[in-house]
């Protein structure tokens, strides 16, 4: 029973990883179309930026808002500076991403090394508490609550207010909010300013997630990340949040309970299998 | 005929010819390459640029005869590589049965992805191509059983002795240009067939090639098949210039290098990723190099971080000829004439 408990909880809090990197990607491709590559390397600006903070004795709170605030910026300046002087060639939107994305890594190796870095994990986040017999690590409590928190604030962005309101009608009908004379493209600013700000947070966690931080990390958890938003359906958000719980419980369990690296393995063959059988995703929004 | 003309239309075989006579050459192109050309670090640079030229032209069929944007090629290169390598190694059979049995595997294998992935299309057969790649790079690190050597690679034993070792290298470069050669001429054939011709229309618009009476799927299988067994000789051909298999392969990191080939080079025309590819393998090596050289070590720290990493260069390289060049390198001519047309309309 406390192997399965942590294997819930630990499942979840990767979960939550990958709703993080997911969420901002299904928005991003939702309303503008674009498959966001540079999305890893959003993480691991976060992730670095985090990890520069923390080291340097900001406190880990304080250092995770410096890495979001990091990653959001960067995210912005990918969009003024290299997305949108492409707004009318959307393959080369994709193509300008895919070099950020290999420049990125490249260039935090350069800096930092290719080697993992030691994260500062707090002492109030190191430690486990019990949970029906299981001794579960603080941490993986620290991610689902971060995701949940993000998951409310997006619910609520998207659902309450006025630029979530063209948000959603650009995901579902981008020519139509243009013809009734609203800008677009202030929103396409806002959500990669989003998706940056929840990539670049989902770096600093997956620091203290795996108490490390590399420059390839970006680029895998990256993966997992599109399996999650073509799951759940390109533009929908709650979609992205139900697919992360199934693929992070499928993938911890299976690493478990047969030999390591088959969770990963069922992970994109489940994905093959459901693209299959539901072409447009569990929420039907698959263009 | 006079000799212009003649030139224009075949100037392919005499450039063909320079390049099989390339490895009696000693001309030293300092600079470009090490030492002279017909030295066998030369040769081996010379021979992987041939190779990842060709694969760039074989996936280009894709992505732009066809259209398809698929995130998964590896796969296919990476399934001659290895299951060569493994027949070699592990069941101990001779080469040529072996590259036969691998070529094989990589039609079988893409013919029976192709046919599942291309039931759904645009940003989903991309994504369920890079989920199968992603497996097999999975499948390939984790090393079920030990046969595959994981993250250290598989260092192929049994090759035949005239294929190994520095002596060899020119033979070696010779079947690099053979696989070029028919690459080429196979993406050539193809794409002037009536095949062809159903590529382009669905490249164009997939909904009128229906309306027309065609189904697509059928003829995108053909294209996928097609690209995936040239994938899979430029595999085995790889297997012989590096003596074994290595697990970077199978990435989608491999994958997005044969697209950044393509798009550098001009994808959709003849030459173009030949091109791309070549210079990409070249640029990468050389900067390499470079990044290990005293000229990089005495820049400030602001000039040497960036430099010292090959990907990163590429990288910027990429970004910038997405957005200066958006024909690759192929379409260059093309433009510059008509910039110079119509420089002369201003004047």
């Amino acid at each position: 029973m406390s192997t399965v408990v942590l294997l819930g909880i630990t499942g979840l809090g990767l979960g939550a990883l990958y709703f993080l990197v997911a969420s901002g990607l299904s928005l991003i491709f939702g309303l503008m179309d674009v498959l966001n590559f540079a999305h890893g390397a959003l993480l691991s600006i976060g992730a670095y930026a985090t990890w520069w903070a923390a080291s340097h004795s900001f406190g880990f709170p304080l250092a995770l808002l410096f890495g979001t605030a990091v990653g959001t910026l960067a995210a912005v300046a990918l969009e003024l500076g290299l997305v949108r002087p492409l707004y009318r060639r959307p393959r080369e939107q994709v193509l300008a991403t895919v070099g950020v994305g290999l420049a990125v890594p490249a260039l935090l190796s350069a800096i930092w090394g290719a080697d993992a870095r030691t994260f500062p994990v707090p002492s109030a986040l190191a430690g486990t508490f019990t949970l029906l017999g299981a001794s579960v690590p603080v941490d993986r409590l620290v991610l689902v609550g971060a995701a949940l928190v993000v998951l409310l604030a997006l619910r609520l962005f998207l659902g309450r207010t006025r630029h979530g309101l063209v948000v959603r009608a650009g995901v579902e009908d981008r020519a139509m909010v243009t013809a009734l004379g609203i800008d677009v493209r202030k929103a396409f600013t806002l959500v990669f300013a989003i998706g940056g700000a929840a990539a670049a947070l989902a770096g600093g966690l997956a620091g203290l997630y795996f108490g490390s931080v590399d420059p390839t990390q970006g680029g895998s958890l990256l993966i997992f990340g599109f399996v999650v938003v073509v799951m759940g359906g390109l533009g929908s958000v709650s979609g992205a949040a139900v697919a992360c719980v199934v693929v992070g419980l499928v993938q911890q369990f299976a690493n478990y309970y047969s030999t390591a690296g088959l969770g990963d393995l069922s992970v994109v063959v489940m994905l093959a299998a459901l693209l299959l059988v539901r072409p447009s995703g569990l929420t039907g929004r698959l263009a | 005929m006079n000799i212009p003309a003649l030139l224009r239309r075949w100037w392919p075989l005499p450039a063909l010819a320079v390049l099989v006579l390339l490895p009696y050459s000693a001309l030293p192109l300092p600079g470009l390459l090490d030492g002279p050309i017909g030295s066998p670090g030369s040769l081996q640079l010379l021979a992987l640029c041939l190779v990842f030229g060709a694969l760039a032209t074989g996936y280009d069929l894709l992505l732009g005869r066809t259209g398809l944007l698929s995130f998964g090629h590896a796969l296919y290169f990476a399934a001659g590589t290895y299951a060569t390598g493994l027949l070699l190694t592990r069941a101990g059979l001779g080469f040529w049965p072996a590259a036969g049995l691998g070529l094989l595997a990589g039609v079988a294998l893409s013919a029976l992805l192709g046919a599942v992935s291309l039931r759904v299309s645009g940003i989903g057969f991309a994504m369920v191509t890079l989920a199968f790649a992603q497996a097999g790079s999975i499948l390939v690190q984790r090393d079920p059983g030990g046969v595959t050597g994981g993250e250290e690679g598989l260092a192929a034993t049994g090759l035949p002795a005239s294929l190994v070792g520095i002596a060899h290298t020119a033979d070696l470069y010779w079947i690099a240009l053979a696989y070029l050669v028919v690459t080429l001429a196979a993406v050539q054939w193809a794409v002037r067939s009536p095949i062809g011709r159903v590529w382009e229309g669905i490249r164009e618009n997939e909904r009128r090639v229906e309306v027309l009476g065609l189904r697509p799927y059928g003829f995108k299988l053909v294209a996928f098949v097609l690209a995936g067994t040239l994938a899979a000789l430029g595999g085995v051909v790889y297997l012989l210039l590096t003596g074994g298999a290595t697990p970077q392969t199978t990435t989608s990191d491999f994958t997005l290098s044969l697209l950044v080939m393509v798009v550098l080079g001009g994808s959709g025309t003849r030459w173009g990723p030949l091109v791309g590819g070549v210079l990409y393998t070249w640029a990468q090596h050389r900067l390499a190099s470079l990044a290990g050289s005293g000229t990089i070590a005495g820049l400030p720290s602001v000039l040497r971080v960036p430099l010292s990493q090959p990907l990163f260069l590429l990288g910027v390289l990429f970004v910038i000829i997405v957005y200066a060049l958006p024909g690759g390198v192929a379409g260059l001519p093309a433009r510059l004439r008509a910039r110079a047309v119509s420089r002369g309309a201003q004047a």
